[in-house]
């Protein structure tokens, strides 16, 4: 027998007693549903389900004629220049350039970001000579930068990682800069009267404290190194995905176009997937709310 | 840190474990403390007691090297170690590594060391958890962290500021229990800042009420060990300090007279704005 059973056998005879009780309705203080959530999907299943159905939107919508295969490539003629651009050995040696000047732009502008927000964040000094030039240099438009650096640095791999480089700095230095200065002073004072050095106070307390938001800052800095080397690729370049799609345009094959941005999107799910888990790895000790 | 330490580091106090004098601290033309004189022995439990806002914490950070900006004369031991509030354990750090943080490897390298912290946190019953981030633990396995951390220390000096002011009061009584065996094992000085009346008779060998940023009585405690609430002496020294405290026995009800937490309870009323 169920409470609920109970419950309505007793409120029954009780009327039958007539007694002036006033009747309460009862409820379970969350709903049944909730409580009993047995089966769970797997995160990794509902995530992918999302972009499943962009893509199924996509295919559905070229095969009902909604666009000419010359406005939009269906997700199945994109694949097939993807195998037709493999197989010629095209796709593979460009990637590998353009993952390799965001490599080696995003190391360039971390470590830049990540010193001057150490030398801002730890020295009240460093932050009043660094961080107005940062806060100017900001506000710059990137892009207008394009000529300038061609001009500087030539047409070789230089400016491209230059702009990568100053595409991905400034989430870093922001976001770093704003960790060091958001910890817990209490626990720094802490530090102190137990003898940490002012280099254990920041290795030990001070950086750490300061990880989390330098991750949302590298999240931020990968998908902006990745949207300047399609535009400098563009521009000026023998080589990498940004220049397929020039290409392509030249020779009107849509497909190509899109492919280079399809691989441009997976390689950003790919980065943010890449973050997340070095978010788990070096967060574990962090138990805030997940989300229901 | 400490600036009285660094300028005669060959003093003598014999047996004395802290010798302020003439301590002065103001925040903004304001004086919080006014010429203090306290000195401690070294065995001694002193409770400084004392409403919101009297100086009693500002007082302790200066002991505890936390504050540069007095005046007068202080001098600690080296050794010292401080309790706060919240236990102010870095959460990226194991509970062990908590425990040993900031002291250097001896002789036995990180190995001594590390059972050195196991040790400590064996002596306050939590040697399981050694390997558990510090957001995991209770409010209570945090402060025990937080006292194994003063303790692995070996300090001369222990500075408790309201260790257990935001644990619930079963917890606090397990707490008390707790410090009095640490203390009795290891002898230190104590100073512990609260203002809970009944938490300072019941632990302390001598009790300090500062009023103002003045000291307003130091009195011994002369309660037979185990001390009960119930004891006429202890009765008489609350009533005495909540005297002194500007509460007077009608603000308190009687029913919260002899209640576990009385003392605090006392204080809600009286200081609804405690911080």
């Amino acid at each position: 027998m169920s409470v609920i059973d109970l419950v309505s056998r007793r409120s029954t005879k009780e009327d039958e007693g007539s007694n002036s009780i006033d009747v309460i309705t009862l409820e379970h203080p969350v709903s049944t549903k909730r409580r009993r959530r047995s089966f769970r999907v797997p995160r990794i299943v509902r995530r992918t389900v999302g972009p499943l159905i962009v893509v199924a939107l996509w295919q559905w919508s070229c095969s009902a004629g909604v666009f000419t295969s010359f406005e939009v490539a269906s997700p199945i003629a994109v694949f097939d220049a993807g195998r037709e651009l493999w197989s010629q050995g095209v796709l593979q040696t460009n990637l590998l350039v353009s993952l390799r000047r965001v490599a080696e732009g995003l190391g360039v502008g971390v470590s830049i970001g990540l010193f001057f927000a150490v030398l801002s964040g730890l020295f009240r000094l460093g932050e009043d000579l660094v961080d107005p030039v940062i806060q100017a240099a900001r506000a710059v438009p990137i892009l207008g930068l394009v000529p300038l650096a061609i001009i500087w640095f030539g047409v070789g791999e230089l400016p491209k990682i230059f702009l990568i480089a100053l595409g991905s700095t400034f989430a870093i230095y922001i976001n770093t800069f704003a960790g060091i200065r958001g910890v817990d002073t209490k626990l720094v004072e802490a530090g102190q009267t137990f003898g940490l050095s002012r280099w254990g106070l920041v290795r030990r307390v001070i950086l750490p404290g300061a990880l989390p938001n330098f991750l949302v800052g590298l999240r931020l800095a990968l998908v902006g190194s990745w949207l300047i080397v399609i535009v400098a690729e563009e521009i000026n370049a023998q080589s990498g995905i940004g220049y397929l799609i020039m290409q392509a345009q030249t020779t009107a094959r849509t497909d190509i176009m899109m492919l280079g941005l399809a691989i441009y999107a997976i390689l950003g799910l790919c980065a943010d997937a890449l973050v997340r888990l070095l978010e788990r790895r070096l967060l574990s000790w962090r138990r805030g709310f997940v989300g229901a | 840190m400490s600036r009285g330490y660094e300028e005669a580091p060959e003093v003598l106090t014999n047996g004395a474990a802290v010798i302020a004098h003439n301590v002065r601290r103001s925040f903004n033309g304001r004086d919080v403390l006014k010429d203090v004189n306290l000195t401690i022995q070294g065995d001694e439990f002193v409770a400084l007691l004392g409403r919101s806002g009297t100086g009693k914490s500002t007082l302790l950070r200066i002991l505890g090297g936390l504050d540069a900006d007095y005046e007068g004369d202080v001098l600690v031991p080296q050794r010292r170690a401080v309790v706060f509030q919240e236990s102010r354990l870095v959460p990226w750090l194991r509970v062990a590594a908590n425990v040993v943080l900031g002291l250097r490897p001896g002789n036995g390298g990180r190995a001594a060391l590390r059972a050195r912290g196991l040790a400590a946190l064996a002596e306050v019953e939590l040697a399981e958890h050694a390997r558990d981030w510090p957001l995991t633990l209770s409010g209570g396995e945090a402060q025990r962290v937080a006292l194994a951390r003063a303790l692995v220390r070996e300090p001369q000096l222990m500075l408790l500021d309201e260790p257990f002011g935001a644990l619930d009061a079963l917890t606090r009584i397990k707490m008390h229990a707790l410090l009095q065996r640490l203390c009795a094992r290891h002898r230190p000085a104590v100073l512990l800042v609260t203002h809970d009346v009944d938490e300072a008779i019941l632990l302390a060998d001598r009790v300090v009420v500062l009023v103002d940023g003045e000291i307003a009585l130091d009195t011994r405690v002369d309660v037979k060990h185990p001390r009960d609430r119930g004891n006429p002496a202890f009765v008489d020294l609350r009533n005495q300090l909540l005297k002194e405290l500007g509460v007077n026995e009608v603000d308190v009800a009687p029913s919260l007279l002899h209640a576990v937490s009385g003392g605090d309870r006392q204080f809600h009323r009286q200081d609804p704005e405690k911080i």
